[in-house]
C-alpha cells in the first residue's frame, strides 16, 4: 500500500506544479520525472515501490479501457479517416522501431574501434 | 429501464462493469493465450452499451474514476526507469539517442502521413504520440487539441501491431542485440510490446520497459514547441 500512496503523492505534487507554476507538462509526467529523480537520489527506496509498481503497470490496461470505450461515439470520424490511421500505425510503427534499433546497432562502439586500432598498429 | 436508472447514473455501474469484465478477461487469458484483456473488455462493454441501449454518458461517470487512477499508475513507470537503468549504463548514449530518434521519427512520420492523406488536424494531434503509452498520448492530444479517447485507442492499436510484427521485422532488418530490440520495441510499441518481449526474454523486456517510460517523457517534451507554436498562432 505504501507504494500506491507514494505514486498518488507524486502525482499530486505533479498536479500542484502543473497548475501552480503553470508548467505546460501533464501532472503524470512531472510526477514520473520527480519519482525517478527521487529514486536515483536514494530519497525513495526501491523496495518501497517495487511490488506496487509491478501491479500498477501490469494492469494499467484496466485504467484506459474506459477511454477505448469512449471511441464508440467517434465511430463515424474513425470510419472516414481509417486510411490515415491505418497506414500511420503500420508504416509509422515499423519505421519508428527501425530508426531506434538501427541507431543503437550502428552506433560506433569505442571499444571495438580501440581494439581495431591496436591490432592495426601491432 | 426506469428501475435501473439510479444504478446506471452511479459511478459504481461503470467501475463494476469495467473491473468485473477485466478480471474475467485476465482469467480467460490464463486459459486462452490469445485473449487480450484490454481489447476484449472494451469490446464487450461497447457491445453491452449498444445492445442494452445504455447511453455512453452513463458509463462515463464511472469510467472517469478509473481514468483518474491512470495518473498515479503512470508515475509508477519511474520504477522500471530506475531499476533497469543499470542494464544500459554502458550503452547510455546509443540507447538514449535511439529512443529520442524513434520519438522524433514517430511524430514526423505521423504528421507526414496525415498531411498526405488530407486528414483533419484534430485527428493528427490525436495520433501524433501514438508510439507512446496511452497515458502520455492522451495528455499530449489533450494539450494540442486532439481527442484523448482516440489517442488512447490509436496508442493501443499501435502497441498491438508493434508487438505482433515488431520482433520478426527487427530480426529481418538485422537488429539482433537484446538491448537494441528492447529499446526499439519499447519506443515504438510501449507497454503492449514490453509485455510481449517479457514472455521470451527478461533482458529485452526490461530494456523495453525503460525505453517505454523514457520515450513517453521525451515525446511529451517534444510536444512543447508545437504547443507554444499553437498558443502563439491562435
Amino acid at each position: 500500500m505504501r507504494g500506491f500512496a507514494i505514486f498518488i503523492a507524486f502525482h499530486l505534487i505533479g498536479l500542484a506544479l502543473e497548475k501552480g507554476l503553470s508548467i505546460p507538462l501533464p501532472a503524470n509526467v512531472i510526477g514520473l520525472g520527480l519519482l525517478a529523480a527521487a529514486l536515483f537520489l536514494g530519497w525513495i527506496k526501491l523496495e518501497w515501490v517495487e511490488a506496487s509498481s509491478k501491479i500498477a503497470i501490469r494492469h494499467m490496461g484496466l485504467l484506459f479501457a474506459p477511454a477505448i470505450v469512449g471511441t464508440m461515439v467517434l465511430a463515424k470520424q474513425i470510419q472516414s479517416e481509417w486510411l490515415a490511421i491505418g497506414s500511420s500505425i503500420v508504416i509509422g510503427t515499423l519505421v519508428t522501431m527501425l530508426a531506434a534499433g538501427l541507431a543503437i546497432k550502428l552506433w560506433p562502439d569505442r571499444r571495438k574501434q580501440h581494439d581495431a586500432a591496436e591490432s592495426h598498429s601491432a | 429501464m426506469t428501475l435501473l436508472n439510479p444504478i446506471l447514473h452511479s459511478p459504481v455501474f461503470g467501475i463494476a462493469l469495467t473491473v468485473g469484465l477485466y478480471w474475467g478477461m485476465v482469467k480467460l487469458k490464463a486459459r486462452y493465450r490469445r485473449v487480450h484483456p484490454l481489447i476484449c473488455t472494451a469490446a464487450v462493454i461497447i457491445a453491452i452499451l449498444v445492445l442494452g441501449d445504455i447511453p455512453y454518458e452513463d458509463y462515463r461517470i464511472g469510467g472517469e474514476w478509473l481514468s483518474w487512477a491512470l495518473g498515479p499508475a503512470t508515475v509508477a513507470l519511474a520504477v522500471p526507469l530506475y531499476k533497469h537503468a543499470s542494464l544500459i549504463r554502458s550503452k547510455l548514449a546509443p540507447v538514449m539517442t535511439g529512443i529520442t530518434l524513434g520519438a522524433i521519427v514517430s511524430a514526423g512520420m505521423t504528421a507526414c502521413i496525415f498531411y498526405l492523406t488530407g486528414a483533419s488536424m484534430e485527428l493528427m494531434y490525436s495520433a501524433v504520440a501514438k508510439s507512446s503509452s496511452a497515458p502520455f498520448s492522451m495528455e499530449i492530444a489533450r494539450r494540442l487539441g486532439g481527442i484523448p479517447e482516440l489517442a488512447a485507442a490509436i496508442s493501443v492499436l499501435t502497441g498491438l501491431f508493434g508487438s505482433l510484427a515488431g520482433p520478426a521485422f527487427l530480426r529481418l532488418c538485422g537488429v539482433r542485440s537484446d538491448i537494441a530490440i528492447g529499446a526499439a520495441i519499447g519506443t515504438s510499441s510501449h507497454g503492449i510490446g514490453t509485455a510481449r518481449l517479457m514472455e521470451t526474454s527478461e533482458l529485452q523486456g526490461s530494456v523495453s520497459g525503460f525505453a517505454m517510460a523514457a520515450a513517453g517523457m521525451i515525446s511529451t517534451l517534444l510536444m512543447l514547441p508545437v504547443y507554444w507554436w499553437l498558443l502563439s498562432s491562435s
